[in-house]
């Protein structure tokens, strides 16, 4: 099984009004995101094989332009919510390296005070509310936030993230009737690299070929299906959902085409078993949507080569200091394991003073 | 005189009030708007106040109770109506991962401010998958709360509490109460002008000297029957303990009264096995061992899955009669 990427037609999607607005510099940006994003994933794999780390991590490497280029379009009341493979979310809603590399070591200093992992990022302040465990878990949540924007009055969305994997789930089935039925301003983004960990579309879901977003016409739902090699591809049409959910509060169903070049976690021994090496060479080599939009950019006369390198040197930096952030902050105390759990307790309200909330 | 009303219109009482109280109350359920409700818990209030305070969901637990879930994350208050509490397996993920664990996963960056209420109790025929008491299964995750009302009074209370309460709050009701009447004061009658019960505070129903009979839901109503007959005919003084709320818990009122009687048998409508009770029984035997004269005994169903023939069913649940025989075994 490959999946539908393909070498970017840049042209007509680079003059998409979206994508004509951006200066030299804010398309230097969304480059310098996506290889922010690998770099810091490239060495938190290297901590992970020098032990520094427990549990899985699931790699977004070969998937950037996905969460860069639907990310970078959103404003003030647009939020996101995603699956275990966040890491991507998560920097390009503007979490910083340190929080996330802090998280991965367990460490008190990490977004999440080293109580959730690499799969369970948060930050709402930046409208990111994770960072979910369970595969389709948060599919009923993010029409859940496109539900609260709604009902505060505000003109806003929820962009929900899924793997191919989490289409057969009845919590995304039930989340697309109500998105629908209710006319939630809720993006389902479907990341779909082709392998629901190590089973194949083919093997797991029904008319693979057709594509997996015409499932939304089941529901009478908008959809749409997108290079995901290509960032202003992803852009322009991830705009159009945007404008239906804040103009006309209507879902859609977004399925990017984009390929994982790592396996489905660390843990996934046969990542080269269930896809053949030549598949994953020719991904990596002519489908990687970093080096496609580098290549953009050179084109476009904004960047050269060695401009690039000073961006991956840079990434490079700001991740292993992000390790050295990691490496030097304290885990957190034994104490701590009940704080976080209830927000009465937490907030030494009167309620949180009342009876016993913890047995141990 | 105080005036009497249904467990019923006591919960829509303390709804209303909530609904009026804080603009970002909601409530959601299958058939709770313009079907008046299953149970009839809602009536009135689509009529009231609409279609954006009051929600018709589909048929898709999963669905709306994790949707709601997502909402309360900014700010909303959702109160999600579950037909029969037995349909929160439907939405299991969403409840117990979800609803618990987002708070703790974020390092106290989001709570989760929803209420799932619906009834929870055997005892009228409807066969096994809906007569599930799954008070035992929620409270055994930390980050929840589990709330069991014996009678209208409390049910207002403390309904009124959960939907204010910063935390999920799982509210179990039992439909057998919910046509029997008790006094609930008019909010004009009341000192604060309205009726909040804490949670995490257990109440002594009726006050005793010789045995504490301890439970929660309809097991407290019929363990004040029994208290009555022990009374009246066998010259046996029960206190009985009502837990309210489950967790959190009220341990103090349980050892106190314990303390007191020196005996102890907790009664509850769900089944044995790392039940309520054994959390009880394990509490009172570890912290005042010394002021008992005799093993800390539970009441329960009989342990199988809810029997639909509707005479024997009535003796699967605990009766007025088992808590007799138990208490006169110990006393």
């Amino acid at each position: 099984m490959a999946t539908k990427t393909k070498k970017a037609e840049t042209k007509s999607f680079a003059d998409d009004p979206i994508n004509k607005s951006l200066s030299k510099d804010d398309k230097i940006d969304l480059l310098r995101q996506m290889v922010r994003v690998r770099r810091f994933e490239q060495i938190a794999l290297t901590e992970y094989q020098n032990d520094k780390m427990g549990g899985f991590l699931h790699l977004y490497i070969g998937q950037e332009s996905v969460a860069c280029g639907t990310i970078s379009i959103l404003g003030e009341h647009d939020h996101v919510i995603t699956a275990y493979r966040d890491h991507g979310h998560a920097l390009n809603v503007g979490m910083g390296m340190n929080e996330c590399m802090a998280e991965l070591f367990g460490k008190a200093t990490g977004c999440s005070k080293g109580k959730g992992g690499s799969m369970h990022y948060f930050a709402p302040d930046k409208n990111y509310w994770g960072g979910h465990g369970i595969v389709a878990g948060q599919t009923p949540l993010g029409a859940g936030l496109a539900y609260g924007v709604k009902y505060l009055g505000q003109k806003g969305s929820c962009l929900c993230y899924l793997g191919d994997g989490a289409i057969n789930q009845g919590a995304f089935h039930e989340s697309l009737n109500l998105a629908e039925l209710w006319d939630l301003p809720v993006i389902y983004v479907i990341e779909n690299n082709g392998y629901s960990m190590g089973t194949s579309q083919e093997r797991s879901s029904a008319h693979p070929k057709a594509g997996l977003a015409l499932r939304a016409e089941g529901y009478g739902m908008a959809w749409d299906q997108i290079n995901g090699v290509d960032l202003y591809e992803v852009r322009a049409k991830t705009k159009k959902a945007l404008d239906r959910a804040h103009n006309e509060s209507k879902p859609t169903l977004l399925e990017i085409f984009t390929y994982r070049h790592k396996g489905h976690s660390i843990a996934d021994a046969n990542a080269d078993k269930y896809r053949t090496k030549e598949e994953i060479q020719r991904y990596m080599q002519e489908h990687d949507p970093i080096t496609n939009f580098k290549e953009v950019l050179i084109t476009e006369g904004i960047i050269e080569e060695a401009d690039y390198k000073n961006l991956v040197k840079e990434a490079t930096k700001e991740a292993m200091e992000a390790v050295k952030f990691a490496d030097e902050s304290p885990y957190p105390d034994v104490s701590e394991i009940t704080d976080d759990v209830y927000w009465e307790v937490d907030n030494n309200t009167e309620a949180g003073r009342t009876g016993k909330h913890f047995f141990h | 005189m105080t005036r009497k009303i249904s467990f019923r219109d006591a919960l829509k009482e303390g709804l209303d009030e909530e609904l009026a109280h804080d603009d970002n109350v909601v409530i959601i359920g299958e058939e709770v708007a313009q079907y008046n409700g299953a149970y009839k818990v809602t009536e009135g209030l689509w009529k009231k106040w609409g279609d954006k305070r009051v929600v018709d969901a589909p048929i898709s637990e999963a669905g709306f109770i994790g949707m709601g879930i997502g909402a309360s994350m900014l700010g909303i208050r959702p109160v999600m109506e579950l037909m029969f509490y037995s349909f929160a397996y439907v939405a299991f993920d969403q409840m117990m991962n979800n609803a618990a664990t987002c708070r703790y996963m974020s390092g106290g960056l989001i709570n989760v401010p929803i209420v799932v209420r619906g009834p929870a109790n055997g005892g009228t025929s409807v066969g096994a998958t809906h007569s599930h008491t799954p008070e035992n299964i929620f409270a055994n995750m930390p980050g929840l709360k589990v709330v069991s009302p014996s009678n209208a009074y409390d049910a207002k209370g403390l309904i009124k509490t959960a939907i204010r309460d910063n935390d999920p709050v799982y509210f179990m009701e039992s439909t057998v109460l919910y046509g029997q009447e008790w006094e609930v004061p008019e909010n004009s009658d009341l000192e604060d002008g309205e009726l909040l019960i804490p949670l995490g505070k257990a109440d002594i129903k009726r006050e005793g000297t010789d045995i504490s009979l301890i439970g929660h839901g309809r097991a407290v109503i019929t363990s004040l029957e029994a208290a009555k007959i022990l009374e009246e005919e066998h010259g046996i003084s029960a206190e009985v303990v009502d837990l309210r709320s489950i967790r959190p818990l009220d341990e103090d009122t349980i050892l106190d009264s314990v303390r007191k009687t020196h005996r102890a048998i907790y009664i509850e409508e769900n089944k044995p096995f790392c039940g309520v009770g054994a959390q009880i029984a394990s509490t009172i035997q570890e912290r005042v061992f010394d002021y008992l004269d005799a093993p800390v005994l539970r009441i329960t169903s009989v342990d199988a899955p809810a029997i639909y023939s509707p005479p024997v069913e009535k003796e699967q649940l605990p009766t007025a009669a088992d808590i007799v025989e138990k208490t006169l075994s110990i006393c």
